[in-house]
């Protein structure tokens, strides 16, 4: 599987520790989540949320690597389909919500359920 | 020595695109911050010897949905409200109290990852050093293991596309849809 080939030797596809990769991902995903609460613009929430779904596909992957199953990485699979379909919808609501309100470009202005 | 340098330049492309997300008031930079974080990602995911993923990854995310992303704002002219980030606040004290949680949470989120709690079975849907290479696997597990799982996501799918569809149809009568 290890397809880079140095002169050195064989490249270990990764010598670091999962747990680093975990440690990112947290970052991330804490990122993603104090955005979603500053954010009032709507396209960037959602932004947001892609992010954290982000961090945590990379979770998937690192315990699939400790783990050495590979059944981490069909989650991920899974969780990116989920996610296609959530931003399809959910950039269908942010549409409509725009096309009611002209002016109001933040999240507080979807504020009726129907409007 | 070169998995770091790797992953190192993962970590830094995947967290400088997720600052500037959440900093840029123009969400079409955000837009294109983002596929700098999925980019990076996927280099992660290339180190963790998860290749499909990494394409998919960029093939999914970078080309579909970020594209979706510009195109809505692009649609919207979105980008012309931009100033939302020092207006006011609709609940007051809600930026002061959102950065702490996320201090809170990125403090505890990094103890749990540094803490040696990781249980489980190893191997359960098949090895991932196996001999073979790694899209073969995915697609072995896929098509047996969890093959009614998958055939629900294309359930989904469907349902998303129906759903999008009525959402962003514009009505022929305005009240249509108030019926």
């Amino acid at each position: 599987m290890s397809a880079l080939r140095f002169s050195g030797g064989v490249l270990a596809a990764s010598g670091v520790n999962p747990q680093y990769y975990l440690a990112v991902a947290a970052v991330i995903f804490t990122i993603g989540a104090v955005g979603l609460l500053l954010r009032r613009n709507v396209i960037v929430m959602f932004m947001c949320v892609e992010l954290m779904l982000n961090a945590v596909n990379l979770t998937f992957v690192a315990f699939a690597k400790m783990l050495n199953d590979v059944g981490g990485q069909v989650a991920v699979f899974f969780t990116m389909v989920v996610a296609a379909a959530e931003v399809v919808v959910g950039l269908g609501i942010i549409v409509s919500i725009f096309r009611r309100r002209k002016t109001g470009a933040t999240a507080d202005s979807a504020n009726l359920l129907r409007g | 020595m070169a998995d770091w340098i790797v992953f190192v330049a993962g970590s830094l492309l995947a967290i400088t695109g997720a600052i500037g997300v959440i900093s840029m008031r123009n969400p079409v930079h955000s837009a294109l911050l983002l596929v700098l974080t999925l980019f990076g990602i996927a280099v992660l995911f290339v180190s963790l010897e998860a290749h499909f993923l990494a394409v998919a990854q960029v093939i999914v995310y970078a080309g579909a949905i970020v594209v979706l992303f510009l195109f809505v704002i692009m649609l919207l002219g979105v980008d012309r409200t931009t100033d939302e980030i020092r207006g006011e606040e609709p609940l007051r004290g809600q930026r002061p109290a959102a950065l702490i949680l996320g201090a809170v949470a990125l403090i505890e989120l990094v103890l749990v990852s540094r803490m040696n709690v990781i249980v489980g079975k190893p191997s359960v849907a098949g090895a991932a050093d196996a001999a073979r290479s790694n899209v073969e696997k995915i697609g072995e597990s896929v098509f047996t293991r969890y093959l009614f799982p998958f055939e629900i996501t294309s359930v989904l799918l469907v349902i998303a596309v129906v759903g999008a569809v009525l959402l962003a149809r514009k009505p022929k009568n305005p009240l249509e849809i108030n019926k």
